[in-house]
């Protein structure tokens, strides 16, 4: 067919832009004032970059050859690339370091959400901050810039991305068993999580730690439950809580336990971002202490990246849900 | 729908499968002190803002679910598994709806092994085509999937395939097709599934469905 786009990519007309630029100006806005400088970064990059940060990162890009027939690929994210620029180009600045980006990254593959494969991103990077500090920075800044872009509704959902591994590695539970749990998880099986958990051989109370943790989520009282293997990571968790009560954004933040992130990088806190008047996930990031290590320069980093279309969604879903409440009010419905 | 957030249910919008699981879903929904009445007696309406109930095909669960039009949902597994790219949180197994995913052939002959020998791959008619292939796959066999739509019994039959993969749950029409079950892909129950977003901002809700629907199971 003449004229169609590839599958997963779309134009964008200009009514649909400007909304899109006005929510984007918004959140760069507020990245900036906080210190936040904007960069660019290639849309192709080698593929051992991208491989280095994650694999399945390079896996899941459209890949082609230069003329020298090295393997290029379009970047699945913005964090990797902004790894390898601070272990290269900042090599000598001091940290930490601030940035922000607005960029394209793509995703094509199996698992690739047919709907869109070139995605626009609106996100930030603190490279040299470590947790909790570093976590509650960035949660307390996406929250502001999200009611900045027009959002009223928005929650972020806090976890640990090495929590459910790492429960699973202090029970010695076998690898390949510890592979096909964790798959189950990132499927959000918990039927078949929780069939799996009673034939592994361990004690009573490991296999109510294993099939409660994905359940566990809400306020910080959650936190309260978590001990034993996980005690130290709901101990960051609570830190980071209360750093953001300080900045009076506690109750935006639900605590979840179960929450894990498709990428491998993760070391620490992980983050979602939803809004109730949409039914999936705006954004999300995490903390990531050993990726920059992995291009030269060991440093902590933590970051968080918005799905642009997405958000302007939920401010589309958001002012839909304001009027048919104004009008319940005014008694007209 | 913000008035009838005082029920049992508060404010969680459900979507009920129509078909075969829909009797006793609705039972289930009653024991857990949901007014189903209107459903009941409703073969035509769609959606029960009042028991906030939406009531769609069996195969479209996890989508209006995924989506958020409904908070939470039941269908059976089989459904599941054929749309395993659905980002929706499998919460509970609510055991009834039992069926199996099978492997059926013609009754008599052995069509399935001289078409893996002499051709080196099977031909499969099904509703199911990635839990077949799947199938197929896991257990290093070579098949063509052959896609239909409906009486799947009639595919090997008439020659167009050498198998089946069809759910059943009492054998009787592949026995009254003079088809014999060959292998069993897996067991189907019903499943109540999430909404992700649901799952965390409506939290207690949901866990209080959920503690609810496993006291009813361990009683009825």
């Amino acid at each position: 067919m003449i004229g169609a786009t590839p599958p997963g990519t779309r134009d964008v007309l200009p009514d649909e832009m400007r909304e899109i630029r006005a929510i984007s100006d918004r959140l760069r806005a507020a990245f900036e004032r906080a210190g936040y400088g904007e960069i660019w970064t290639p849309a192709l990059e080698y593929e051992d970059v991208l491989s280095r940060g994650d694999e399945r990162a390079a896996g899941a890009g459209y890949r082609l050859f230069d003329e020298r027939g090295r393997v290029l690929v379009l970047r699945s994210d913005m964090t990797i690339p902004i790894a390898r620029v601070v272990a290269s180009r900042l090599n000598d600045v001091e940290p930490p370091i601030r940035l922000s980006y607005l960029a394209h990254a793509y995703r094509a593959g199996e698992d690739a959400p047919a709907q869109s494969r070139e995605f626009l991103q609106a996100g930030v990077e603190l490279v040299g901050t470590p947790a909790p500090d570093g976590d509650a920075e960035v949660i307390a800044l996406v929250i502001g810039a999200l009611s900045d872009a027009g959002l009223g509704r928005h929650r972020i959902g806090v976890g640990d991305g090495s929590l459910y591994r790492g429960v699973l590695e202090s029970l010695e539970v076998p690898e390949a068993e510890r592979h096909a749990l964790m798959e189950a998880l990132s499927r959000r099986d918990l039927v078949a999580l929780e069939r799996r958990v009673a034939g592994l051989g361990v004690s009573r109370a490991a296999r109510e730690l294993l099939t409660s943790l994905p359940a566990l989520r809400g306020g910080p009282e959650v936190l309260d439950r978590a001990d034993g293997p996980v005690a130290r990571a709901a101990e960051n968790l609570r830190a980071c809580h209360e750093l953001l009560a300080e900045r009076g954004m506690a109750e935006r933040v639900i605590f979840d336990l179960g929450l894990v992130r498709e990428l491998g990088y993760y070391t620490g806190a992980v983050f979602e971002l939803y809004d109730p008047a949409v039914g999936f996930a705006i954004g999300g990031g995490g903390r990531y202490d050993e990726l920059v290590g992995r291009f030269g320069r060991p440093m902590p980093a933590c970051g968080v990246a918005l799905d642009l279309e997405r958000v302007h969604m939920a401010a589309t879903a958001e002012e839909r849900l304001d009027r048919e409440a104004g009008r319940v009010r005014e008694g007209v419905s | 729908m913000a008035d009838a957030a005082t029920g049992p249910r508060d404010d969680l919008t459900i979507a009920v499968p129509r078909g075969a699981l829909f009797a006793e879903t609705l039972d289930l929904l009653e024991r857990l002190g949901i007014d189903v009445a209107e459903v009941r007696g409703n073969e035509r309406r769609l959606l029960f803002a009042d028991a906030g109930i939406v009531t769609v095909r069996p195969s479209d669960v996890p989508t209006y679910v995924e989506h958020g039009a409904a908070d939470i949902g039941i269908t059976g597994k089989d459904v599941l598994l054929e749309q395993p790219e659905r980002a929706v949180y499998e919460l509970l197994d609510l055991g009834y709806g039992r069926c199996r995913m099978v492997v059926a052939a013609r009754a008599g002959d052995d069509a399935m092994a001289e078409s893996l020998r002499r051709l080196g791959s099977v031909r499969v008619a099904t509703k199911y085509p990635r839990i077949a292939s799947r199938h197929f796959a896991a257990t290093g066999r070579q098949a063509e999937i052959v896609e239909v739509k409906g009486s799947v019994e009639l595919a090997p039959l008439t020659g167009l395939v050498d198998a089946i993969v069809d759910l059943t749950a009492t054998g009787r029409t592949l026995a009254e097709n003079r088809l014999e079950e060959r292998e069993q892909v897996e067991v189907c129950t019903a499943r109540l599934v999430a909404n992700p977003v649901a799952h965390k901002l409506k939290a207690e809700a949901i866990d209080v469905l959920v503690a609810r629907i496993k006291e009813c199971n361990g009683c009825a």
